[in-house]
């Protein structure tokens, strides 16, 4: 199960944040080792961002995250880097689907009222972001009720584990 | 109700009323994945404990991303998306019979059928009115085992397209000026349906250029009704029993209605780093490029490769600037043969790649140099795209790039046609 409250600190990033740019087709022959592959998450679009992440931090970025190509890995490697959440403006169908099955929530929220390094606590129960730096609140817009379901349980594979099929 | 074609196909597969906004579950038919996503498909699929397909000759896997490999780890991959097709009997394409979208349009796709694939321009078969939509390998994974998916059924944009192509100016010219109007998220979760007069004078290879570039203004499907054009692609391919015609009702409610004046257009170009960044070549031209790119499941097609043999039939490619060619299947590079295409080409001094993705995605097959400009037909010219973070890539219509080719620097093919 995933964990509802979490807290950490939100490292900024701009709008268009592609997959290539998540994880280049240039390392495409690292898919099959994910460790090795992650080492290189974001590594032209934000250089440093693998060593700068602590566990439990949040991406908080712009509009249309994770555009292009419908590589998992990209939502993999980002929770490997440990990310425990992405704030974002708006978001890839491809990719909002990829990071839910995964298991790493996908917020979508006003990122403007966030700044870098700003320390938050979010509660994924009620879409409440507390960003304990400014003393802004900002709720999320809702998920349609079966991405919540898979998010709960941590992704698509646990879930269908669970449930053996798609329930509506 | 009135239906978009959208919800019309997601009703028929979900037996439900599915309006636009609704969640519904909808039976797949054909599932697939290529070699870079399948492999994390594959691990998804055995940690599900799933023991079987639910309909292995519905199930495709495709070796095109990385092929031939470049690399041992890649044909590490490629031996477990072989070994996995032979213990669960799915079908399986390998190197040099073409990409999958192209293969999936030229043999398995239909008016009607939902297709799910783990790379995103599956999309590519919207041109056949197939509700045909890219996902990630654990959606992929689960299709594949259950034989089914869950959709958001999308709001629609009609597009409708009036008027006739003016010489020079292509399918590919079309996408692109329509991403750069809508942007890059401008149509993100939604359906894109194509309409208007000028349907009938798009061919089915244009069809597909079109509907594989709708996720690049965000969109889920991009898709075409059915009409004669479809029936005759279809029979020509032995396939004209599979043509259960699929169209819009009239009265359908559609989100937006954007008309475009094809008679009005020009030849387009993506710059650098994003798709939507569209501009005229013609406020463009004079870039110098070390590399023109033809191929892709954007514009790999026979249609494509007679527009470039005829232009570069007793041309040469500029000395500055090599030409790399990649049919879009076995098919294609065949007819092109054939037709002598490929032998204009050659003499051209273009470098012919065996049927397959290429160069698109920067793992092989003219990976970029520092700085380097490239033009190419692919999709997709983001930063790093191809294999270089410190390169350069402009997204054009075949005719463009041929033009750019000769002269070794962004060209308007009106110049040559």
């Amino acid at each position: 199960m995933l964990d509802l409250v979490l807290k950490g600190k939100a490292i900024k990033l701009g709008d268009n944040i592609s997959t290539d740019d998540i994880i280049p087709g240039r390392f495409a022959h690292l898919r099959s080792n994910l460790p090795e592959l992650a080492k290189h998450v974001l590594e032209d679009a934000a250089p440093g961002f693998a060593s700068k992440v602590r566990l439990g931090d949040f991406i908080v970025a712009g509009k249309n995250f994770g555009l292009g190509s419908s590589r998992e890995h990209a939502p993999v490697v980002i929770k490997m880097s440990g990310i425990g959440a992405i704030l974002v403006k708006s978001a890839a169908r491809i990719f909002f689907r990829n990071a839910i099955n995964q298991g790493l929530p996908v917020l979508l929220c006003d990122t403007d009222k966030i700044g870098d390094g700003d320390e938050l606590e979010i509660d994924l129960t009620g879409g409440i972001i507390a960003n304990m730096t400014t003393g802004v609140t900002l709720s999320c817009s809702k998920m349609p009720p079966i991405m919540s379901a898979i998010l709960k349980e941590d992704g698509l594979i646990p879930y269908i584990q669970k449930h053996k099929d798609f329930k509506l | 109700m009135s239906k978009t074609l959208a919800e019309k196909i997601l009703g028929l597969k979900s037996h439900s009323e599915a309006e636009a906004g609704d969640i519904v579950i909808a039976d797949v038919d054909w599932a697939f994945v290529q070699d870079t996503t399948g492999p994390l498909t594959i691990r998804q699929f055995q940690n599900s404990s799933f023991a079987a397909l639910a309909s292995p000759e519905r199930a495709i896997i495709f070796l095109d991303h990385a092929a031939p490999s470049p690399a041992q780890q890649l044909s590490n991959d490629h031996i477990l998306l072989r070994r996995f097709a032979e213990e669960m009997g799915c079908r399986i394409y390998e190197v040099g019979d073409g990409i999958c979208h192209q293969l999936i349009a030229e043999k398995f796709a239909s008016p009607g059928d939902i297709i799910v694939g783990a790379d995103s321009h599956t999309v590519t078969c919207g041109a056949l009115g197939a509700f045909a939509t890219g996902m990630g390998s654990s959606d992929v994974a689960v299709a594949l085992a259950l034989g089914k998916t869950w959709f958001r059924v999308p709001e629609s944009f009609l597009i409708e397209f009036n008027g006739l192509f003016p010489k020079g100016v292509y399918a590919k010219d079309l996408i692109l000026y329509l991403i750069g109007k809508i942007g890059a998220d401008g149509a993100t979760y939604k359906a894109l349906e194509f309409g208007g007069d000028s349907l009938a004078q798009i061919t089915m290879s244009q069809r597909l250029t079109i509907a594989n570039m709708a996720v690049e203004a965000g969109a889920k499907v991009g898709l075409f009704p059915s009409d004669k054009i479809t029936r005759d692609f279809l029979t020509e391919r032995g396939r004209g029993g599979n043509y259960n015609p699929l169209y819009p009702d009239a009265e359908a409610n559609y989100e937006r209605v954007i008309p475009v004046n094809i008679s009005q257009l020009e030849p387009m170009l993506s710059l650098p780093h994003a798709v939507d960044n569209v501009r005229p070549v013609a406020k463009v031209k004079g870039v110098k490029i070390q590399q023109a790119f033809i191929g892709t499941c954007a514009n790999g097609r026979l249609e494509d490769l007679a527009v470039v043999a005829e232009m570069l039939k007793d041309e040469k490619r500029h000395p500055g600037t090599r030409l790399i060619i990649a049919p879009a299947s076995r098919q294609v590079l065949i007819r092109a043969i054939e037709k002598g295409y490929i032998r204009s080409l050659i003499e051209a001094g273009a470098a012919i790649l065996p049927p397959g993705c290429a160069a698109c995605l920067g793992i092989h097959q003219g990976v970029l140099g520092d700085g380097e400009i490239c033009i190419s037909t692919a999709n997709r010219n983001f930063q790093g795209r191809m294999g270089n973070p410190a390169a350069m890539v402009y997204l054009a219509s075949p005719a463009t790039v041929a033009a750019s080719a000769i002269k070794g620097e962004i060209t308007d093919p009106r110049e040559f046609v």
